[in-house]
């Protein structure tokens, strides 16, 4: 990794706050038959909880904060509730208890501290790969739903992931790095895989873009000395150009693989002409301020 | 003083693109080994959600079951957690039970 990368985003107040259970073995404690452990573990993992198998012959990653429920067959009496340093510790004897009893012991710690239950929703997201990422800034003047943002030092980064539409890889096909990922999509090289020349010439992919915006926002967005322009202000007549585009949308659509629920929640033509000066506006601030550095 | 080696599995529940049947054979692997591990629900749901455990669970001599490397890499890397050098990313979209247990489990015959 270079040291260049930005500074990946992270909230000053961290959205999900430490959870985590662990299934002890450990010292003071006796081993779990390999039934039962294998039972508990996937039961946990089903019901969303992040787990750590304690055994004492390896190490598992640390808790030093957060919340950690321990779960397992005691030697001795442990308190229910206890503080270890920032992190608080909830024991609880699980020996002979059935499996969705013990689950139901870290469910009620859960619920008792008002933690968001997981999986309300499938993880879509983009994933930037700064290995490949030129900071083009192609993805932020394509994205109608404010997913992308700048940083303090005007690298391009994913600011609100939670208004990304589900199964939606667009913007991915607009970055000419292939530098966004979707891990939860079908194929390579979007969901991670490795990318290949074959990727990269894949002249389709430049075609459909171009075609999706008429043909204006590529050649601005390479063209820096031209200084960037809306990607719909070079038509004469811009009405005319979004309803030809929302047609041309539809049928890309199934070609890019593209959910029509996408373009159901499209703005208004108005508000894409908007947001679409505003994004522009952003990418050339931050295209410029490279350019000067 | 050498870091000791720890495993990660993500059972990637929120989307059917891992082999359900590769999942359920490698978590099942784990648990009967007796090998202490960390597991998680989704990779992809904590990052999203900017879990700081992920920072937990990153670290230099990790083995991480997952999906593709550079997918694991950059989710990681998208909430402030870098993984070290000595990472290694196991694929459970493209690799079988078979090749992957012996990349784990020390007692498992390649």
């Amino acid at each position: 990794m270079s040291a260049t990368l930005p500074i990946p985003l992270v909230d000053a107040k961290p959205k999900a706050p430490r959870f985590r259970v662990a299934v002890y073995e450990g010292a003071g404690a006796e081993p779990l038959s390999s039934e039962v452990r294998t039972e508990l573990v996937c039961a946990l993992i089903a019901k969303g909880f992040s787990t750590s198998v304690v055994r004492p012959n390896g190490a598992v990653s640390p808790t030093n904060t957060g919340t950690l429920v321990v779960l397992g067959q005691f030697a001795e009496a442990k308190p229910e509730r206890a503080e270890d340093g920032d992190a608080v510790v909830h024991f609880r004897e699980i020996r002979n208890r059935p499996t969705a009893e013990v689950v139901a012991l870290a469910e009620g710690i859960r619920a008792e501290l008002n933690l968001p239950k997981p999986g309300g929703w499938k993880p879509w997201f983009p994933v930037i790969d700064y290995d490949r990422c030129t900071n083009c800034m192609q993805c932020l003047s394509f994205c109608l739903f404010d997913v992308y943002g700048i940083d303090a030092d005007k690298k391009i980064q994913v600011q609100n992931n939670n208004k990304c539409k589900t199964d939606c890889p667009a913007c991915s096909r607009v970055c000419p790095e292939v530098a966004i990922l979707f891990p939860k999509y079908k194929h390579g090289p979007i969901n991670g895989d490795v990318v290949s020349t074959d990727d990269i010439r894949r002249e389709n992919m430049k075609i459909d873009i171009s075609a999706l915006l008429g043909g204006d926002i590529y050649e601005a967005l390479r063209d820096r000395s031209a200084k960037f322009k809306s990607r719909f202000n070079k038509e004469r007549d811009a009405d005319k150009a979004l309803e030809e585009r929302t047609k041309c949308l539809v049928k890309l659509g199934e070609k890019l693989d593209i959910p029509p629920e996408v373009f159901a929640s499209l703005p208004s033509m108005d508000q894409i002409r908007t947001k679409a000066t505003e994004a522009a506006a952003k990418a050339q601030a931050a295209l410029d301020m490279q350019d000067r550095k | 003083m050498s870091i000791p080696l720890r495993i990660l599995y993500c059972n990637c529940s929120y989307a059917n693109v891992v082999p359900k049947a590769t999942k359920e054979a490698v978590l099942r692997a784990l648990t009967e080994s007796g090998m202490p591990f960390d597991a998680v629900p989704d990779l992809c749901e904590m990052s999203a959600q900017r879990d700081p455990s992920l920072h937990d669970l990153a670290g230099e001599n990790v083995k991480i079951v997952a999906c593709y490397p550079r997918a694991v890499k950059w989710l990681f890397h998208a909430v402030g957690a870098k993984l070290g050098d000595g990472a290694e990313v196991i694929n459970m979209r493209t690799d079988s039970p078979d090749s992957i247990l012996p990349k784990l489990l020390p007692e498992v015959p390649a």
